[in-house]
């Protein structure tokens, strides 16, 4: 079966809420509900809206599709494509690498955690970031190094992060993540 | 028919068999793990190949259907290599001790590897994770013991229409478990223990909770009575050695004495108590559906069929009434057809009806408080562990019913306390609970509570016996998933007028699926019925999921044939001939459906969220 994303991209209204998005779910399911097979080209064009799996849409799709709750957790579970954690706009990793932790990296890690209220793996509440570990991103001489998207930021020292990661609040509106290095 | 040979044995079998049962044919016998009788193969274990002259592969024979001139070789040492090779790979990764195992001594993978002969394990790795759910009131999962066999996930979704369990994750990571592995009380799990009477591991059991119930014996001023539900006596004798479908009231009553309960009751007794509350219901419903009686009487009524029609919308007391004895079941309809729990019959299960009775009616001729007495039923099944824990079940003042044992946990804890179970005299139960009719033994049995209550109501309504050989109405018996019966009513007593020559449609279904499908068949409109008993199991309450594994279908069969052995046996065969419920009657509830039954005996369901 054919999945589109263009069935998850509503109207192009990127800002729609997570109730909004339950909604239009509500119609792509009424569609899909007497289709067999449907469960996996669902699951795609529901992580295409949500940008994830969140609860209440998996829920939804069990619901409507007449399957155990637990056989659809088990396919989402068996397909790496799918994630049930949500993805900030930016990916924000923390090297861990043996110079980056002797040299600070542990109170840089500590600090994110602090300025973005969340855990490593998890999401800012205004889906702006995402914060992961990483293991020496090969740029030990210049320690402690995070990287947010593609950008590499170098010595990085606790009281810079809220600069560093204001660039990408405000480049967010612009659609563009770009911050750069700033060496 | 093709022809065949297994290990040289020619065999000739009906197309589409599997050689695995071909091979059971021949008198060959070949390991299974993944495999459950009447179920789906899944071929998943590959402990069950066999050897094909000629084909480079070894092949899963519960799987693989025989064909023209096929050569099968189940004892080869490809074959003999390959299983090894299988099973010691699920002992490297097995996280358990089988010393203080549940299963030790009827784990099948121990047996496996007896019968094997796997005395060393040749790889290493790491071991399962471990993580106990012990969420639900019924039931303890060990991921460790775990081997990933899926006999749970396909009686979940296959038998029981729950699928409450499915493989979660992929590869070494994958656990067999709720969604997102979380913990079962997460789910839609309707308690049944389906699951813990097929797994083949201590990875699913029962709460055990014998220690409780010795906590309770050990205090001298508790006054501990038990009492044993209409399906252990079948089944009991298999914890001792005996063969299935031995009747072992007697000695069951005897070791219980000996265990230091100070009274043994029946659930029998309650099982006739709720026939005379159940039939009186279903003919209150029939006669608001048929007299105008309620809010929507059938124009004519004449038509049972128009009467079941109309009152399906009299939210009152709609028809077809279902049968509520089987707590899996009240579950079931709570989760998935919440808009259909006015039809299930008011009744409580025996099992809480007796707890009511004991601790107000008994507790009163003993001059007790109910909190002094302690109530511990032997059941054949985990919901009910779920049902005694039910918010609404203290009508009291305490719970009703305290402790629920199932009957291989009665099992271990005879064993525990040193009783020699087979030279124990047969000994009787003690009055005033304790007598019953051969009507309340056939609850043990799909289709039995169906035979009870049309023993007594055809009764009350003609003043006739039911016109059925020796009572026993044959079309619903046997292990059918739906079995459908009509009875003419006529000749009724001049109260009854209504039902004059009325055909009363009632059908019986055991397991979820098949109820499923006879609901499927009411909202479709397909069917109509007035009265319809539903069991939770596979067989009813003698093929429970708290019973001696392990359950197939000739055990349940021989479950049931010394069932209906022990209802012949009795002089007292229909409910409303029991002289200690007349009494319970006369002396405390009145009449059936009045007020004191209703606040006691009766109850109200509650709708839950599905996911
Ligand atoms: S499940 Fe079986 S093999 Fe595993 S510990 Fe228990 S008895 Fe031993
Ligand atoms: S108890 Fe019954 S419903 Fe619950 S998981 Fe086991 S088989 Fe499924
Ligand atoms: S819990 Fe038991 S039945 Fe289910 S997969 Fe594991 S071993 Fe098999
Ligand atoms: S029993 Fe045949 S593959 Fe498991």
């Amino acid at each position: 079966m054919q999945v589109s994303a263009d069935q998850a991209k509503c109207c192009g209204c990127e800002e729609a809420t997570e109730e909004q998005l339950l909604l239009q779910l509500d119609d792509v399911l009424k569609e899909y509900a007497d289709l067999p097979g449907a469960l996996i080209p669902v699951l795609q064009i529901a992580q295409a809206m949500f940008g994830y799996l969140p609860e209440p849409a998996l829920k939804k799709i069990a619901l409507a599709l007449n399957k155990p709750y637990s056989e659809v957790a088990g396919v989402v579970g068996f397909y790496s494509f799918f994630t049930t954690v949500p993805r900030g706009k930016h990916l924000v990793r923390v090297c861990l690498g043996t110079a980056c932790y002797v040299r600070g990296g542990k109170q840089v890690l500590a600090a994110l955690k602090d300025a973005l209220r969340i855990e490593v793996g998890e999401t800012s509440s205004d889906r702006l970031f995402s914060l992961d570990v990483g293991r020496c991103f090969g740029a030990c001489g210049l320690a402690p190094v995070i990287m947010i998207d593609d950008d590499v930021h170098q010595r990085v020292k606790p009281a810079q992060l809220a600069k560093i990661l204001d660039q990408y609040r405000d480049n967010h509106a612009a659609g563009n993540g770009n911050g750069g290095s700033d060496e | 028919m093709p022809k065949l040979t297994i290990n040289n044995i020619p065999v000739e079998v009906p197309e589409g068999t599997t050689i695995l049962a071909a091979s059971r044919q021949a008198g060959v016998k070949i390991p299974t793990l993944c495999y459950v009788e009447g179920l789906k193969a899944i071929g998943a274990c590959r402990v069950c190949v066999v050897e094909l002259e000629g084909a480079r592969n070894l092949v899963a024979s519960c799987s693989m259907p025989v064909a023209e001139g096929m050569k099968v070789l189940t004892n080869s040492r490809r074959v003999r290599e390959a299983r090894r090779a299988v099973v010691e790979l699920l002992l490297s990764e097995h996280n358990g001790e089988c010393q203080t195992c549940d299963r030790n001594e009827d784990c099948e993978l121990q047996a496996l590897a007896a019968e094997l002969g796997i005395r060393e394990i040749s790889y290493s790795g790491e071991r399962t994770r471990k993580r106990i759910d012990s969420s639900t009131p019924a039931l303890m999962r060990d991921s460790g013991k775990c081997i990933k066999c899926r006999r749970c996930v396909s009686v979940c979704m296959e038998t029981q229409n729950v699928g409450a369990l499915f493989p979660q994750n992929r590869g070494f990571e994958t656990v067999i478990g709720p969604a997102f592995n979380h913990d079962l009380n997460t789910v839609a799990c309707v308690q049944c223990g389906q699951c813990a009477a097929v797994c083949p591991v201590g990875a699913i059991t029962e709460r055990d909770q014998i220690e409780e119930v010795w906590k309770a014996l050990d205090k001298p001023d508790n006054h501990v009575i038990v009492q044993t539900a209409p399906a252990i006596r079948a089944a009991l004798g298999e914890c001792f050695g005996y063969a299935p479908g031995t009747l072992v009231t007697g000695k069951m009553v005897a070791a219980l004495r000996r265990l230091g309960f100070r009274a043994v009751f029946d659930t029998n007794f309650a099982a006739d108590l709720t026939i005379l509350e159940e039939g009186t219901e279903l003919l209150t419903r029939l006669k608001a559906a048929l007299t105008g009686n309620g809010s929507h009487g059938a124009e004519d009524a004449k038509s049972l069929a128009a009467a079941g029609a109309a009152a399906h919308e009299d939210h009152a007391a709609p028809l077809p009434m279902f049968t509520s004895c089987s707590p899996g079941w009240i579950k079931f309809m709570e989760y998935y057809h919440p808009d259909m729990l006015a039809n299930l019959s008011t009744c409580k299960s025996p099992q809480q009806m007796f707890g009511a009775i004991a601790k107000t009616y008994y507790a009163a001729k003993l001059n007790k408080k109910p909190e002094q007495i302690v109530v511990v039923s032997i059941m054949p099944c985990t919901a009910k562990k779920f049902e005694c824990q039910r918010p609404e079940m203290d009508i009291s003042g305490t719970r009703d019913v305290d402790i629920v044992l199932t009957t291989r946990e009665l099992g271990k804890m005879i064993r525990a306390a040193g009783i020699d179970f087979q030279s124990l005299p047969d000994e009787e139960m003690d009055a005033p609970l304790g007598l019953s009719s051969g009507a309340a033994d056939i609850f043990a049995n799909t289709g039995g509570v169906m035979e009870a209550a049309l023993r007594t109501a055809y009764e009350i309504v003609t003043g006739r016996e039911l016109p059925a050989e020796n009572l026993h109405v044959a079309p619903i018996e046997g292990l059918a998933g739906v079995k459908e019966a009509s009875l003419k009513v006529e000749k009724v007593k001049p109260e009854w007028k209504f039902l004059e020559g009325a055909t009363l449609n009632v059908a019986v279904a055991h397991g979820l699926s098949n109820a499923q499908r006879v609901i499927g068949a009411i909202r479709s409109g397909e069917k109509q019925y007035h009265f319809i008993e539903v069991m939770t199991c596979p067989g009813g309450c003698i093929g429970g999921g708290g019973q001696p594994r392990y359950t197939n279908n000739d055990v349940r069969q021989d479950r049931i044939n010394a069932i209906y052995r022990e209802d012949e046996g009795k002089k007292l065969r229909k409910s409303h001939d029991n002289p200690d419920v007349a009494k319970l009657y006369e002396e405390f509830l009145g009449r059936p459906l009045g007020e004191k039954s209703h606040e006691l005996l009766h109850t109200k369901y509650t709708p839950r969220d599905r996911v």
